[in-house]
């Protein structure tokens, strides 16, 4: 746990706030577009969580995610700073967990931080009488928990790549086909399911059938990542 | 006969047909500087990579501070420093917080990493600029931070791989006399990697010299001098002739004598004294101005070592 901890202060410090004002510019992003534009373009519908502004807060995150984690062991590897980290003493799992951790961490705080500047901002344009929060708020909940799944498959896949790649361009590339193939495969699940199946299925049957698959996937890959973290195979690049 | 902090058995490493390190035993005693020669490519890295547990050996074993490299790395890497071949700083991080980190990492307390930090930053005169971002800094700067590093947490080993190259000769110098002084304060036992001759020369106790993965000898660089062909004595002065050679050579003590450049070089089996042979000269007419005693010089005997490998 100290070692997570620890590596977990080292991402903060090199990777999201090394204290210069072009740290800034990454998070005033995510939260002009986030907490902001699409609040207010969309009004009332973003506090009534319509679908199209549902789909923009999962996708919006995992898109940062994706951008960010193919930095994450590919680009230590790349400054020459991953060598000296595997001739220290901490562990492959800390090493590993952090980079997830943080990136997860990050976006979900700040996707959860943009809803709620999002909320306040809808309410000051719209200039509604009594404040108004999400509504239903269980699909406020429901939209938060699949945040954070879809955020952590892309980071656990994402440094899975990162793993396998010498730089972080390759990284990137990799991704990116990555994600063709995994919105071509949803597509193809999608169409392969019986129409009678999803049909029968009542919405909130259907979010956790979908949470379900996520929790899985996500499992897999972050223990595909772990048993890739080999440090005879990193050192050798 | 002092302890050894590292011993090895015939350790091996292979990439595919390459052999890396073939069949390299040794013994290196705890508390000096050892100085791990060999030209780019002669298995230096992979040995320290070997040593630290970051790859397995194909053949043969090794123990480090008294733990086995394939079963025990990780009370090895807990136990060492390390510089390798890069100086592995965090560019975006101060050179405090890079020093932070690896004292959180080996798990010292925050008042003994404060006090650890300044007392390192201090000797390397650096304290002042601590909160500076290192990706700003020259490479002697940063492999002065690097070293830092290595020593923070008070190991009783830290492996050094090639800590000058790239550096400009002030830099290398600079760089050399902190070496020295952090080892000396510390105790520290160092396992130098080095192509740098007249560094390792200066810096270590004992030297093995490796090539093609082979370690071809090992021994302090004195040693090394006499077991390659004992001493040379510059000879400078006037009226050298044929008659001094012919009187010199005939003596057992010398190896083989000859001019160069007006100076007359001597080389001697062994360490015998000089006395004799400077009243040999004095009779053979000649008049001599200064007497230059030194053995064959680290370069020379690692130059000789690589030529005998390429001829064999």
């Amino acid at each position: 746990m100290n070692d997570l901890r620890t590596m977990i202060w080292k991402e903060w410090k090199d990777f999201l706030w090394s204290g210069g004002r072009s740290d800034l510019l990454r998070p005033l992003l995510n939260i002009a577009v986030l907490g902001i534009i699409l609040p207010l373009s969309f009004s009332q519908g973003w506090i009534n969580l319509d679908p199209a502004p549902v789909l923009i807060v999962l996708f919006t995150p995992f898109m940062f995610v994706i951008l960010i984690i193919s930095d994450a062991i590919a680009g230590e590897r790349e400054r020459h700073t991953l060598e000296t980290l595997l001739a220290s003493r901490i562990s492959d799992r800390a090493i590993l967990l952090s980079k997830v951790l943080v990136t997860v961490g990050y976006n979900w705080m700040m996707t959860l931080f943009c809803l709620l500047l999002g909320d306040v901002v809808v309410n000051l344009s719209q200039r509604l009488g009594q404040f108004e929060f999400y509504e239903p708020i269980s699909l406020f909940a429901v939209v938060l928990v699949l945040c954070f799944l879809t955020t952590l498959l892309a980071a656990s896949g994402g440094v899975l790549i990162s793993l396998k790649s010498v730089t972080v361009r390759q990284a990137s590339q990799t991704m990116l086909l990555g994600l063709i193939i995994l919105g071509l495969a949803i597509t193809a699940v999608v169409k392969l399911l019986p129409p009678g199946l999803t049909a029968s299925l009542t919405t909130a049957q259907m979010v956790l059938i979908i949470m379900l698959v996520l929790v899985v996937l996500d499992t897999i890959l972050l223990a595909a990542s772990l048993a890739s973290f080999q440090r005879s195979r990193l050192i050798l690049g | 006969m002092p302890e050894s902090i590292i011993h090895t058995e015939h350790l091996c490493r292979s990439f595919g047909t390459i052999k890396a390190v073939d069949g390299l035993s040794m013994d290196v005693p705890a508390g000096i500087v050892f100085g791990f020669l060999g030209p780019n490519g002669a298995g230096k890295t992979t040995t320290v990579h070997l040593l630290l547990g970051l790859l397995e050996p194909t053949e043969g074993k090794a123990r480090v501070i008294s733990f086995d490299t394939r079963s025990q790395a990780d009370e090895i890497r807990n136990r060492s420093g390390a510089l390798l071949e890069f100086s592995g700083l965090y560019e975006r991080m101060s050179a405090e917080d890079n020093l932070d980190l690896y004292g959180r990492i080996y798990r010292m307390t925050g008042p003994e990493r404060k006090a650890r930090i300044k007392e390192l930053l201090t000797h390397l005169n650096l304290w002042d600029r601590r909160k500076e971002k290192v990706g700003n800094w020259s490479r002697g700067m940063k492999q002065k931070i690097a070293i830092a590093r290595a020593l923070l947490h008070r190991p009783p080993l830290v492996f050094l791989d090639e800590p000058t190259a790239g550096l400009d000769p002030v830099a290398a110098a600079a760089l050399h006399a902190d070496l020295t002084s952090l080892v000396a304060n510390e105790g520290v036992t160092v396992f130098l990697n080095t192509h740098n001759l007249a560094e390792a020369e200066k810096l270590c106790a004992k030297v093995g010299i490796i090539r093609n993965g082979k370690l071809l000898t090992i021994g302090s660089p004195d040693e090394l001098r006499l077991r390659n062909g004992g001493h040379k004595v510059e000879i400078i002065g006037k009226g050298f002739n044929e008659n001094t050679l012919t009187l010199l050579q005939a003596r057992p003590e010398v190896k083989q004598a000859e001019f160069q450049n007006g100076r007359l070089i001597i080389e001697l089996h062994g360490e015998n004294k000089i006395g004799p042979l400077v009243t040999l000269i004095v009779q053979s007419g000649a008049e001599i101005e200064d007497i230059a005693r030194g053995g064959e010089s680290l370069e020379d005997l690692f130059l000789t070592l690589m030529q005998e490998e390429i001829n064999e």
